[in-house]
Parts: C-alpha cells; structure tokens; sequence
C-alpha cells in the first residue's frame, strides 16, 4: 500500500440474505483513496453504491448480510477488527454524512450536544465547557451564521442546507482522514447544493481530507470528483479520471448516462438519448456481464463471460467491457461529444 | 376566450394557516403558499414551472386541478371558471383535467390491478362500456410502452419507471385536453428519466395534449417547455419562452438558479462566474417587503424594500418582476448547459 493511501477496498462482496433469495449487493470491488483525493462514485438505484459506503464504517448488518473482502484504513481490516477498534475508527477516522439531515439528526437534542457528544465519544478526557468551545469553532467552520446563539437551538429551527452544514460538523469534528457522502446534496435546493459543495471544497482543503462522494448526478461529479468510479448490478463498470468519463467514457452504460445528461442539456427538443429497459434485480442477475440485456452492442460472449476491468485508452481508464479497445474508444469519444 | 387557450390561471391565491387558535390562544400565522399568480397555456403546448422547494409550485399544481380550492382568483378551462363549479359539471371537468404525480410507488393503490387502476376511470366517467373496458385498457398499455398482457397484474410487480408509465396511462384514460404533471421524473433514475419524457413529448403531439409541468430540474423543464415561468416565494417572478428565459435570464432570481446547476463538464468547473446566493428562501409566513428576494439579492437598493416590482412585460413577451432587471445575456457555461 503506497503511502498516500489512506483507504484500500479489495475484493469487496455484500450479500444479504432475504426471504427472497440472497441479493449480491456488492460485487468483487477493489478501488483506493489517496489522501486529499474526490472519490466519485456514481450509479443507479440498487447500483450497489450506498452499500460499498456503508461497509466501509462497517455499517451493515451481520445477521443478515455476508461481507467479504478487505478494507484497509490506518493499516487495520475493518471487517474483521474488534469492535472497539471500529468504534475508534469511525468518527475519527471515517466519518459519514447522509443524503437526509434531518433524519440523521436527533430531534430531541440541541445540535450543540450533539457536536459535543461526537467530540466527547473520541475525547472522554475532555470537559464539557472544552467541548462547548471547539463546537462553537467548528459551527463558525461550516458557515452557521449567529454561532452563540444557534449552538442551543434544535434541529428543527435549521433549514435543510443548515441541517446539512450541521451534520458535516458533526462528522468533521475530530478530524477525519477520509469523509463518506452518501448522497449529501440529492435532498437540497440547486441554490443550496452549490453552498453545500463549496464548503465541502473549502473544508477539504483545510482538513486534509479525502471524501468519497456517492451521487447519482453526472453534474455533481463533474463539479467535485477526481476520480471516478461507475457501478452497475453491484459491480464496478469503469474507473477513470472525471475527464476522461466526461471525454472518452469507456463502458456501454456510461455512454448511456452521459448520452441521456447531454441530450437533456441541449435546448433543441430532438427525442432524448435513452438506456433501454430497467436496472437489472439483484436477486437475479443477468449471466455474463450484467449490463448486457440493455446494451446495443452485447454479442454471444456478454451473456456468457463476466468482463474483467482492463485498462483502455491512453488516459488510464479501466473497464469491464468485452468489444475491442479500439470500438470502445470510438463509440466513447462519440458519446461524449453528443 | 380563443380556442387557441387551453388553461388560464388568473391572481390565483392561496394561503393556508397554521399553529392553533385553541385553548392555549396562540395566534394563528397565515402562510402565503401561492399570491397572486396568472399564467395562460396555449392549446398543445408546454408550460414549465420551476422553483426551489416552498415556492409554491405544488400548491399550484393543486389549485389549478382544484384539489384544493384557492383563496382568491380563478381558474379558466374551456372558458368556464373551475373553481366555481360543483357536482356533475365538476365532474366533466375533472375528466378534462388529469394529473400525474411525482411517486409512483404512493400514487398507485397497491391493491389495485394495473386494469382496474387504468380501467375505473374510464368506467365511472361513462367513457366506455364494461365489455369494451378490457380492450381500450390495454390500447392504453401499449401506448404508454407496458406490455398489455401484464393487465391482471399489481403495482409491485413494477419498476419505477413502468409504475410511472401506470400513472401516465391512468392519467390518458380520461381523454383529457390537459394534464398538470408534477415533478413527474424526480423519484427517477437518469436513463428512466429520459424514457418517460421521450413518452410524454410524443404523447402530446400524437394528442394534442397541453401540459403544465413542474419541476425542480431545470435541465428537465428545459428540454420539454415551450414556456417557462420561474416562481419565488409564492410568486412568479419571471416568464417567457424558454429559449429567452434561459438563454437571457431578465430576473436576478432566474440567473442565480441558472448558475447553480452542476454543469456536466469537469473544464467549467472553477468558473468564476458563478452566482453563488446567501442563506436560504425566507419564510412564507413572514415574506420581506417589496420584492420578496431582495433579502438575498445583490442589486436589491431602498427602493426593492418599499416597493413590489410588478411582473412587465417586454419587447419579446417575456416578464419579468424586478425593478433592476439584468440585461446583459449570460456567457456560455453560465447557463446551465
């Protein structure tokens, strides 16, 4: 592991088991973060995209869901670490913020106590009136107007941009390596999204941290990624720099997605560019690549080989696609300028 | 009123209130959801309405098909006042008027079949016999792009996407003129999206269907209105065709939502041209003065706290509601594409 790693997933599978059948969640995923480094991470619903996050803090459940692989942070295995060690490591390592801020914070609480409290759980040396003062800090940080008086009101008194500002504190107080955001700005106003994104910048830049950014909007990605993972059905489909998705997009199912974003953006009111049929169900996943009951291009080797991810292009691209470099590349470059 | 017009909103109002005039004598606060809003939608267009959320836009929505009745002002469908009408004649102008809804999972009777949630409609209204039901149902289907053999079927046995073709076709089966869609893509994926507004653009020119449809995405109602009204706090505060509204945005208001919009290209990214608005949409219970987005911007002079800019028309039929409108027409990668 390079020095400058700050999180390493290798081989990542989710399980969950369901009356239903088992539902593979997450499929063989491998990526690392640097440190300072936008992770984007950018799929459907049911894509397996929120699932690869909340494994990360080891949030799933163990009764009902089999994880394997490894995720590396500071050295230790979180899936298979102590409790008390994973207990460390999140909030003081790994923090998350969620799509939804007023259901992630508590309603009967000032949002004072509970910044305190996440700073308390990590610091038990430290007294109540220490903790008031670094809340205080923090809340000026995330940009809440009127700290002094703001620190003892509740959730509710906030607007939704607020509420968010409220739970990046809250993550960001005992200063985390790596910050998850599932989703942060799906919830906000466009107005708001953009104040929400810049903080997330500004804070970036002064922690030291690198986040990982789940969104299922091409355009946020654009604004706030590095780098860029695509899932479909559980799997990572390609992996490239934010240019290059936007420049030379290697795999069928980003084609589509960019295809369907730049139509939409144009203001002449031809047919949109569309993905045919629906996400695949995760019970019962297309053999072969999963992708290929939708794909324009899939031939008899789709349905019957699961592709590997394999670099393409000159730009360090990789992805799981079966038609030639060449095509792929071609048909990429053709998406991207539509 | 010309047949060329197919639906007319003329100072509609609504404002709900709120808190308890009990026992414990708190004083009721009243929110001013929708003040004084008129728009008029030409037959077999498009009429777009974008805002953040607590402009108005669904309270709107549910003025103009009267599930709730407005506080002041009039609705015109057909050259008839809507909000007037009661038993048989608002009836029939129920079946003019359908909507579609933004969640497909909530807007569907999960104890319904796909034919009797399509089929009811149609039979309660008279439209068609029992024995023709079956057959004019899964017509229906086949338009809106579901397989008419699934008609016994029920509604979780559907994707988002096909649920939402449900409540289109539920929304057809009246043969209405006019359909009042809200945020009818939001709860989709992107590549959904796309499909669904692809059905309804060819929808309306295969019906001649007018639309009003409302939305938070501004791509969205880009690409499908003929016009564009943008709403603040209760009001519009600009309209016109969408190609001049988004292309020359008049209303400081409009030209910070534009800027806002993640652009889908990393090379736009540090653009420094971006407005980027203070604070948040102040409460509708206690709107500022004058013009109501004067609090957050950054033209606003003494006279913007006095005085209520009128929504003007110009040259071009755009209007706009600022008494410092903007001028100058935005550079590329300012708008949002």
């Amino acid at each position: 592991m390079s020095p400058d790693v700050v999180l390493s997933v290798r081989n990542l599978s989710v399980v969950f088991h369901t009356p239903d059948g088992d539902v593979v969640a997450v499929n063989d995923v491998s990526f690392d973060l640097r440190s300072g480094e936008t992770l984007g991470i950018v799929g459907e619903s049911g894509s397996g995209k929120s699932v690869t996050a909340s494994s990360i803090m080891r949030l799933n459940n163990s009764n009902t869901a089999s994880t394997t692989g490894s995720i590396i942070v500071s050295g230790v295995d979180v899936l298979t670490a102590e409790e008390d060690e994973v207990r460390r490591i999140r909030g003081s390592e790994v923090a998350m913020i969620f799509q939804d801020p007023l259901s992630a914070l508590n309603p009967y609480y000032t949002v004072g106590k509970q910044i305190a409290e996440a700073y308390l759980v990590h610091h038990p040396k430290a007294s109540k009136s220490e903790a008031r003062l670094i809340t205080l800090e923090m809340l000026k940080k995330v940009g809440i107007p009127n700290p002094d008086k703001r620190i003892d009101e509740f959730p509710h008194q906030f607007s939704g941009g607020m509420r968010q500002r409220i739970v990046i504190a809250i993550a960001l107080i005992n200063n985390p390596k790596i910050l998850i955001a599932d989703e942060p700005t799906t919830a906000l106003d466009v107005t708001v999204q953009a104040q929400i994104l810049d903080l997330m910048k500004e804070l970036q830049t002064e922690f030291k941290m690198a986040i990982v950014l789940i969104t299922h909007d091409l355009g946020v990605i654009a604004e706030a990624a590095l780098d860029v993972l695509v899932m479909y059905g559980g799997r990572i489909v390609e992996r490239s720099t934010v240019e290059a998705l936007f420049s030379e997009p290697t795999h069928p199912y980003a084609w589509g997605l960019l295809g369907a974003v730049n139509s939409l953006g144009k203001s002449d009111r031809g047919a949109l560019v569309t993905i045919a049929g629906s996400p695949p169900s995760l019970i019962a996943l297309p053999t072969g690549c999963s992708f290929n009951p939708r794909c324009a291009y899939a031939t008899e080797i789709c349905t019957a080989e699961v592709p590997s991810l394999r670099e393409v292009g000159s730009q360090e691209s990789v992805s799981a696609c079966h038609l030639p470099d060449d095509q792929i590349l071609l048909l990429g470059r053709k998406a991207a300028s539509l | 009123m010309s047949n060329d017009i197919a639906l007319q909103a003329v100072d509609l109002v609504k404002h709900f209130s709120t808190g308890s005039s009990g026992v414990l004598g708190r004083a009721t606060s009243i929110v001013q959801a929708v003040d004084g809003v008129s728009f008029t939608l030409p037959t077999g267009k498009t009429l777009g309405i974008v805002g953040e959320s607590g402009c108005g836009k669904s309270t709107l929505a549910r003025l103009v098909t009267r599930l709730i009745d407005p506080s002041a002002g009039s609705v015109i469908l057909d050259g008839v006042d809507i909000t007037t009408l009661s038993g048989k004649s608002l009836r029939e102008m129920r079946r003019k008027l359908q909507m579609i809804f933004q969640d497909p999972y909530s807007s569907l009777n999960p104890r319904h079949s796909i034919g009797q949630i399509i089929g009811d409609p149609m039979r309660i209204q008279g439209i068609v016999t029992k024995s023709g039901e079956k057959a004019e149902v899964q017509d229906l289907m086949q338009r809106v792009g579901l397989n008419p053999e699934h008609y016994n079927r029920y509604p979780h046995e559907f994707s988002g996407g096909q649920r939402q073709r449900i409540g289109i076709a539920r929304a057809l089966s009246l043969r209405p003129s006019v359909i009042v869609a809200d945020e009818p893509v939001s709860a989709l994926d992107v590549s959904i999206q796309a499909q669904i507004l692809n059905l309804l653009e060819n929808l309306q020119k295969d019906l001649g269907l007018s639309f009003v449809f409302i939305a938070h995405d501004l791509s969205v109602v880009r690409h499908i209105a003929d016009q564009v009204a943008v709403m603040y706090l209760g009001k519009i505060v600009e309209v016109g065709d969408s190609a001049t509204v988004y292309n020359r945005p008049a209303h400081p208001y409009t030209k910070a939502l534009l800027s806002a919009v993640p652009v889908a290209n990393p090379s736009l990214r540090n653009s420094d041209k971006r407005i980027r608005l203070v604070g948040d949409v102040p409460s509708p219970i206690d709107p500022p003065s004058g013009c109501r987005f004067r609090t957050r911007c950054w033209k606003a002079t003494d006279l913007c706290a006095s005085v209520e800019p009128p929504l003007q028309a110009d040259s071009t039929g755009r209007a706009v509601a600022c008494h410092f409108p903007e001028e100058a027409p935005v550079a590329i990668g300012q708008s949002p594409q």
